[in-house]
């Protein structure tokens, strides 16, 4: 479904060690240890147990994985940004902040953090979006939100649709904020095989689309995979 | 000022006054906003906080998205020369007018458990009658239902008349102070617009209790926008978003 007219020179990582498939069709299938490569333009959906811990590694650099959380036991409660934006009193998330539900409640913590910031206020790109940031011809190129919704309609089981598709986190992304207001979208601090790692507070899915984008410098141009890992012990 | 406005080619809009009304603070309202109408907010008392989310009446899965709002004009204050986008790349509203220079798009509503937190007395109906206090968050979702939609439609919400700035390490401040009794601000509707508000305090509000703070509401008509219209000019965000906007009347 990567409709990228860029072929990246990166080899294939090894994060995926057998023919597995990447996403379960339901949740309760999946095993509790989970390593996948999630290539730019694909998307993951999985399930994180409580007390789990779940890395993220930016295998290439400078890529961005926007993430969306949702309560397994209500999917009506997921992530929401201004929540943990207000709760934390910061805009960026990095290690210690707690990322809260639209309840108020935490889904997960970050514990570690190798990057340093990433970004909950810029939202993921859209094939619409991208019309008004870009150019009203990059309509047809593939984005994040194309991702999301390609996975809900794939995976029922995760009872999600459009209606629960919210603010995300862009983990790896850097979009300063300044004292006056601005709002600026710099080249990453991320670098190859910088990860952030957090632990379920709650049984928690996850929705990753990793980021298509051809159109922002941020990647420059080259969108690259990301490894996903869920597992039992903690990895920092 | 972040918007490169040229006061020689861009003219500010108005609007022609049909209507007026009041909301008090601690209430919520909704209204189905026309194409080329106009809604001006303007504080009652000082400090007024104002929580806003919008819907496409004709598809309410198309909402309010304050994260392509922000990053379409590479900003993190809303003011006059913005607009407001949909997720669907498209400017539901743009704001014509503006006395305060920012609203705060970051900071989400006030809610239940933000009360003992706060020291705030929460004063049930039954104590208070309509001097009550709810949540921003209740009172979002008492107008949602009202069409159908529930919380899995909840869109990140806009503060209006708040400031809540960054400092150089990116840590929050709420602004005490940045709204005075009498400042205003005026959205222009560029569709139809589903507009769902309330006035309760905002979250990070550092008030001994929860203040009551109400917003006069003056419904009108928005003279038609041309091409020397500041919000159109003030971004080529703007422009391309205004052409979907285009492209979705041509169905009448
Ligand atoms: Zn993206």
């Amino acid at each position: 479904m990567c409709t990228s007219t860029l072929e990246h020179p990166h080899a294939h990582t090894p994060a995926t060690t057998d023919d597995a498939p990447l996403s379960y069709a339901d949740p309760a299938q999946q095993p509790r240890e989970l390593e996948r490569t999630v290539e730019a333009g694909d998307h993951f959906i999985g399930l994180v147990r409580a007390g789990q811990h779940l890395r993220i590694t930016d295998l290439h650099g400078n890529q961005a994985a926007d993430t969306l959380f949702f309560s397994a036991d209500d999917t009506a409660e997921r992530y929401s940004a201004m929540d943990t934006v207000r709760e934390q009193g910061k805009v960026y998330l990095t290690t210690g902040t707690v990322l809260y539900s639209t309840r108020g409640r935490a889904l997960l913590t970050i514990t570690g953090d190798t990057c340093g910031r990433h970004d909950t206020l810029g939202g993921a790109c859209s094939s619409e979006s991208n019309t008004v940031r870009y150019d009203l011809e990059k309509r047809h190129m593939h984005s994040c939100r194309d991702n999301w919704m390609l996975a809900i309609a794939r995976y029922p089981k995760y009872d999600l649709t459009k209606r629960d598709i919210g603010h995300n986190i862009n983990f790896f992304m850097n979009v300063p904020v300044t004292a006056d207001g601005g709002l600026s979208f710099e080249d990453g601090l991320s670098a190859p095989g910088k990860y952030v790692e957090m632990v379920a507070e709650r049984d928690v899915y996850v929705l990753l689309s990793n980021c298509p984008q051809l159109n922002n410098p941020c990647n420059g141009y080259d969108p690259t995979p990301v490894a996903i890992r869920i597992s039992d012990s903690p990895l920092s | 000022m972040n918007i490169p406005l040229d006061a020689a080619t861009t003219a500010r809009a108005s609007f022609t006054a049909k209507y007026q009304t009041h909301l008090p603070g601690g209430h919520h309202w909704s209204m189905r906003m026309p194409r080329g109408s106009a809604l001006k907010l303007t504080a009652r008392e000082a400090n007024a906080n104002v929580g806003l989310v919008m819907y496409n009446p004709l598809d309410l899965l198309e909402r309010l998205n304050l994260p392509d709002t922000l990053k379409g004009q590479h900003t993190f204050r809303l003011t006059e020369g913005h607009c407001l986008y949909s997720d669907m790349g498209r400017i539901f509203a743009s704001i014509i007018q503006d006395d305060l220079g920012w609203h705060d798009s970051a900071s989400g509503n006030l809610m239940e458990q933000h009360f003992a937190a706060k020291g705030w007395h929460k004063k049930a109906y039954q104590q208070a009658f309509n001097d009550f206090t709810p949540s921003g968050h209740d009172s979002l979702l008492i107008e949602m239902a009202k069409y159908g939609l529930s919380e899995r439609d909840l869109c990140a919400n806009l503060n209006l008349f708040s400031r809540v700035r960054a400092d150089e390490d990116a840590n929050l401040h709420y602004v005490a102070d940045h709204c005075a009794a009498g400042d205003s601000v005026t959205l222009r509707f560029e569709m139809d617009t589903l507009v769902m508000l309330h006035t309760c305090p905002h979250p990070l509000d550092p008030a001994e209790e929860y203040p009551l703070r109400g917003v006069d509401m003056t419904f009108g008509t928005a003279t038609p926008m041309d091409e020397h219209d500041a919000c159109y000019l003030s971004r080529p965000e703007n422009a391309r978003a205004y052409a979907n906007n285009q492209l979705y009347h041509l169905a009448g």
